[in-house]
């Protein structure tokens, strides 16, 4: 296990193991195209665009968003991370999470941020993506991009790009990557 | 052996295992991080109290602890004890007491006798006890801290981050401590943390300046100082601590420098790739000469640079992760 798998706070291996598969690295990719050309097709000026990734499972589906959004448009779109880890709600619930790196190296102030995350579930992980940002500036507006939308939102929150709307049960678990996004049942803790 | 820091006290590095050590160390390069933004406050302990009691003087310590606390965001009661009713003959259990009362999460303190952070964290059970500094015992975020240093010179020097290396840049180094260790907590605290990690530590100081349990530490003592200072990769002076009367223990502060000081002649034997440390405040001109402590190779100002962010840390690991939180 590489020391950046060590860091992550959901049980990924886990489900691998046990996981049954949704949808394969080529059914990743061409959702990540097709959230890259909406992206585009929102937003006017490409120029304007941030794409900051949620630590550490957004990291892989920002690179690639953006990269996209090169591709497309030929500009190059500013990338950063986030880790919300110290903005969180539930720190004197759950164990301390592991922080992991922040890097936002440009000012956000007038800037349309597209946040990135792998799987929008409570809605909380986002809530304190929001709080966070705001130290970085005003951005004009912040959209939410996420790889899978499995529900159970316990805030007024919703994506504007999604790759898969998977509706699930809370005894599940999912894993997405670039590799392609499984379903398994948590083992009962 | 603590596993982790996480919701627990914080009074001695004696029983702290390296993965604790690497969380520490870990966290605060993330608070590095939070401290170079333009807005350098985390809402992570929004809410919490933490006091900070410090019956003995100090700058840095105390400080670097409030800072760090205001950049979590949490609320900070700084007892002034020179104009408290400690100066009236209060017993540190009611000191305590009273502050208790007010409602406080977490107390982080120094006081001049060995052993009363542990019996404070006796006193008031349900509060994270942060130990700043006990008599001669321990400074665990000294300890801490500086093993940061190291680990971010290093790393910085091999081109990798202090999180990709873990531990991995302790195993086999160089350390040697030098100087008044038997006044030193900082010097038991610095052990503890470079042996845990898998550094090899070796000890210079004049017999009266050893400790008498020295046999007990994990330490080797160095015959021949001028030879040591050509095998370290690090080089940790300490202060000669006249307050505790460590000026009766050498025969004059000149003579403790013609023998131990690190002066330009001996700075001049050391690799030229050793890393000087000074816990500070330094004596300039008796453990170090002026001119050693602003060569590049000495940390000493990141050194206190890196206070707040290891700070950070630890009341983060022991604050936000409350024990005995009720959830409503």
């Amino acid at each position: 296990m590489s020391r950046n798998d060590e860091r992550r706070t959901r049980p990924r291996d886990l489900a691998y193991l046990s996981g049954h598969e949704l949808l394969s690295a080529d059914d990743v990719g061409r959702a990540l195209k097709r959230m890259a050309h909406e992206i585009v097709e929102r937003n006017h000026s490409v120029g304007d665009i941030s794409i900051i990734g949620l630590q550490t499972g957004g990291e892989p589906f920002a690179r690639r968003l953006a990269e996209l959004l090169g591709e497309i448009s030929g500009v190059t779109v500013p990338f950063g991370l986030l880790d919300v880890s110290f903005y969180r709600d539930d720190l004197s619930r759950n164990p301390v999470p592991r922080s992991a790196a922040t890097v936002i190296d440009h000012d956000l102030t007038d800037r349309t941020v597209v946040l990135v995350d792998d799987v929008l579930f409570t809605g909380r992980t986002i809530r304190a993506c929001l709080n966070a940002l705001s130290d970085w500036g005003r951005p004009r507006s912040v959209q939410l991009a996420v790889m899978v939308d499995r529900g159970h939102r316990e805030l007024p929150i919703r994506p504007d790009y999604v790759g898969k709307n998977l509706p699930t049960s809370l005894d599940e678990a999912i894993v997405a990557n670039l590799d392609g996004v499984w379903i398994s049942k948590k083992e009962p803790s | 052996m603590i596993r982790t820091i996480r919701g627990k006290n914080l009074l001695s590095l004696e029983n702290v295992s390296r993965e604790a050590i690497v969380e520490v160390l870990d966290t605060a390069e993330s608070f590095v991080e939070v401290n170079r933004r333009s807005i350098k406050k985390v809402p992570a302990l929004k809410g919490r109290v933490v006091a900070s009691l410090f019956f003995e003087e100090s700058t840095r310590t105390r400080l670097s602890f409030e800072t760090a606390a205001k950049r979590l965001s949490a609320d900070v009661l700084s007892l002034a004890v020179a104009s408290s009713s400690v100066k009236k003959g209060e017993s540190l259990r009611d000191t305590i007491a009273t502050i208790d009362a007010l409602g406080i999460d977490a107390v982080v303190m120094r006081h001049q006798s060995s052993g009363a952070a542990l019996q404070v964290s006796r006193y008031v059970p349900h509060v994270h006890v942060i130990n700043a500094g006990d008599g001669l015992h321990q400074h665990p975020t000294q300890g801490l801290l500086d093993a940061f240093t190291v680990r971010q010179v290093l790393a910085e020097r091999n081109g990798t981050s202090g999180v990709e290396s873990g531990s991995e840049l302790f195993q086999g180094l160089r350390i040697l401590i030098v100087g008044d260790i038997r006044h030193s907590r900082v010097a038991r605290s610095d052990v503890a943390a470079y042996v845990t990690l898998g550094a090899e530590v070796r000890v210079a100081a004049p017999g009266t300046l050893l400790p008498v349990d020295i046999a007990h530490w994990p330490v080797t003592i160095v015959d021949d100082f001028e030879e040591a200072l050509e095998w370290a990769d690090v080089v940790g002076l300490l202060r000669l601590q006249r307050e505790r009367g460590s000026g009766s223990f050498v025969p004059s502060l000149g003579e403790f420098t013609r023998t131990f000081g690190l002066t330009v002649e001996r700075a001049r034997r050391l690799r030229p790739s050793a890393v000087i440390m000074h816990p500070g405040p330094m004596n300039r001109g008796v453990e170090i000469d002026s001119r050693v402590a602003d060569l590049p190779s000495a940390v000493i100002e990141r050194q206190v640079a890196n206070g707040v962010p290891i700070r950070m840390a630890v009341l983060y690991l022991t604050v936000a992760g409350s024990k005995e939180e009720v959830v409503l």
